[in-house]
């Protein structure tokens, strides 16, 4: 079994839930609440890893962040290694990679909650940030749980910007889906049997978690 | 100087209505000021934009001599520093927090010692003391009700605002809740303005009257006084052709009241009894419902007979508006054909004719 592999894949899909959680929710919050008249234009932005392959996503950043262009070197001197084939180069990219992910389902619940308790939380004299964090993410959390979940399911089985980003270094870049192409590459058909049917139970488990979670009881305050 | 609160707010809307609205009124003495006009007339906006929720594109709001608004200077203070105490039309009630949650919500800046003593004294007040561990999924309409005001008054706001507190009740709990929430809104001991298009709502809640049509305050003044004599034509739409008196009760008996004009030589009347009237109220007689016979005319099933002369007659289009001096000062709406047939002119001595269920009894309280 590809223990390293699965820890890895674990790890980066970890990290990259958290720091969606943290980037994503203020960039959610904010495509809720947004009156802009060019608020389309980054819905759009977020939403295109939805559409391009992954391919494209890998390339540009492989162009971008490499060690010749500016932003390259800015990541070098700050990560302390060539952006290419690195864990935290492919850590940016899943963060990029997953963003529609975690965005739009945020983004979703987080507009569903009612405007007027949010207005009501601010004449009683709650800051907007308290309100955030005392009204509006407890009344939105079965959204902001499947989208964190969602995430987190999408980077485990993302392929193609792994091999573009991160090659395939065990134990540094090479993911369950990579080990399984590996597998498959040299015939290994048990090996690639196991492993992907680790990554199927897995993914299947964190949808149905989702599906689960968003039954229409979790949403309802009366029954608790 | 007198403490007032004075507004001049101006918003448009895209393809909508625009609000121009502009008033002032003390904010000592008589609390309660209904702001009142038809549905689109622009009364939330007014509301919205004086609880700090809303920027208006133009104008001004002063309270108490306090700038919370001013376009031109770039004033805007935000909702959290107004002290204003909003009751949303759906209560607002934040559905994840208990009874007792709700109430200590706007509470934080008090110390948590204080803040339970608090939420007790109004646990108390309004009567939640068996549902403070409740959600507001689990409570009535009318005790949504109650605790969503005590919510907008426990942070001891200064100035409360309410967005028609009655519409979201089905009927019968809000013909019950009405003189309640006077109750409670002359309790609280601050000054409210309570926006409504119901004019029952309006006499039943208001000391004072503020009618908004399309957008521009017309006409403020007390409450009766507005409804009998509107300034001009658009505010008699907005509110109604209606004569109201202050009147007081005389007696009860099987389901009908008689109450009696307040002021010398006031006339009695009988009505349906709206039950829960104490001794004030406002009597009701919208004018069409007023008719007018020669003096000395024949007996009907109507209970009130009301002999008097014709103060004045003016002619609108179909129409004659009729006012007639019986102890009261009754407006009569009759067609122009009917006031030529019977010669109705001023000094004409006539009896006024309304049925008892005509007169609609709003009651009062103090």
């Amino acid at each position: 079994m590809d223990a390293t592999a699965l820890i890895l894949s674990v790890e980066l899909a970890a990290l990259t839930t958290l720091i969606l959680l943290l980037l994503g929710l203020p960039l959610a919050a904010w495509l809720a609440g947004s009156r802009w008249r060019y608020r389309f234009l980054v819905e759009a932005v977020v939403a295109l890893p939805l559409v391009l392959p992954p391919t494209v996503l890998g390339f540009y950043l492989l162009t971008g962040l490499g060690p010749h262009s500016p932003a390259g070197r800015l990541f070098e001197a700050v990560a302390g290694h060539p952006f290419p084939f690195s864990f935290t180069g492919l850590l940016l990219a899943s963060v990029l990679y997953s963003l529609p992910f975690a965005v739009q389902p945020f983004a979703g619940a987080l507009a569903g909650v009612d405007r007027s308790l949010v207005e009501a939380s601010h004449t009683l004299g709650v800051s907007r940030l308290g309100t955030f964090f005392r009204i509006t993410l407890p009344l939105a959390w079965p959204g902001v749980l499947a989208g964190a979940v969602l995430a987190f399911a999408h980077t485990l089985g993302e392929f193609g910007v792994v091999l573009m980003v991160g090659g395939n270094i065990p134990g540094r870049t090479r993911t369950l889906s990579v080990a399984i192409f590996d597998h498959v590459e040299a015939l290994e058909y048990g090996a690639a049997h196991r492993t992907a049917a680790l990554l199927l139970v897995t993914s299947f488990a964190v949808l149905a978690l989702v599906y689960a979670l968003q039954r229409r009881p979790f949403f309802r305050w009366n029954e608790r | 100087m007198e403490r007032a609160l004075s507004f001049e707010i101006v918003r448009r809307f895209p393809g909508g209505p625009a609000v121009a609205a502009r008033a002032s009124w003390p904010l000592d003495g008589p609390p309660v000021t209904v702001l009142f006009g038809p549905s689109g007339s622009g009364k939330t906006t007014v509301l919205r934009a004086l609880a700090g929720l809303d920027r208006p594109e133009a104008g001004s709001i002063d309270f108490g001599g306090e700038r919370w608004f001013d376009a031109g200077e770039g004033i805007d203070l935000p909702p959290q520093l107004r002290g204003v105490g909003l009751l949303f039309q759906e209560y607002a009630l934040f559905p994840h927090l208990s009874v007792a949650a709700n109430l200590a919500y706007g509470l934080h800046r008090l110390p948590r010692g204080e803040r339970e003593g608090r939420v007790a004294e109004l646990a108390g007040r309004f009567e939640l003391g068996g549902l403070l561990s409740r959600r507001p999924a689990q409570l009535s309409g009318g005790q949504k009700q109650r605790v969503a005001l005590a919510r907008a008054l426990a942070p001891r706001p200064r100035l409360l605002l309410l967005d028609e507190p009655l519409s979201a009740l089905d009927a019968p709990t809000r013909e019950a809740l009405r003189g309640e929430l006077r109750h409670l809104l002359e309790r609280a001991g601050v000054p409210a303005i309570v926006v409504t298009h119901d004019r029952v709502e309006a006499l039943a809640l208001g000391d004072r009257l503020a009618v908004l049509v399309d957008g521009t305050i017309r006409q403020v003044g007390p409450v009766h006084q507005l409804f009998s004599a509107p300034a001009d034509v658009e505010v008699a739409r907005a509110v109604g052709t209606e004569n109201v008196f202050p009147v007081r009760l005389v007696r009860s008996e099987d389901g009908l009241v008689v109450v009696r004009a307040e002021g010398a030589g006031g006339a009695e009347l009988v009505a349906v009894d709206p039950g829960g009237l104490e001794d004030r109220a406002y009597a009701c007689i919208r004018a069409e419902a007023v008719l007018l016979e020669p003096d000395g005319g024949h007996a009907s099933s109507a209970q009130n007979r009301l002999a008097g002369v014709i103060a004045s007659r003016r002619d609108e289009g179909p129409l004659s508006r009729i006012t007639v001096a019986c102890g009261l000062e009754l407006v009569a709406l009759v067609t122009r054909a009917s006031a030529e047939r019977l010669g109705l002119s001023p000094g004409l001595r006539v009896v006024a004719v309304v049925k008892a269920p005509a007169v609609r009894i709003v009651p009062r309280t103090t």
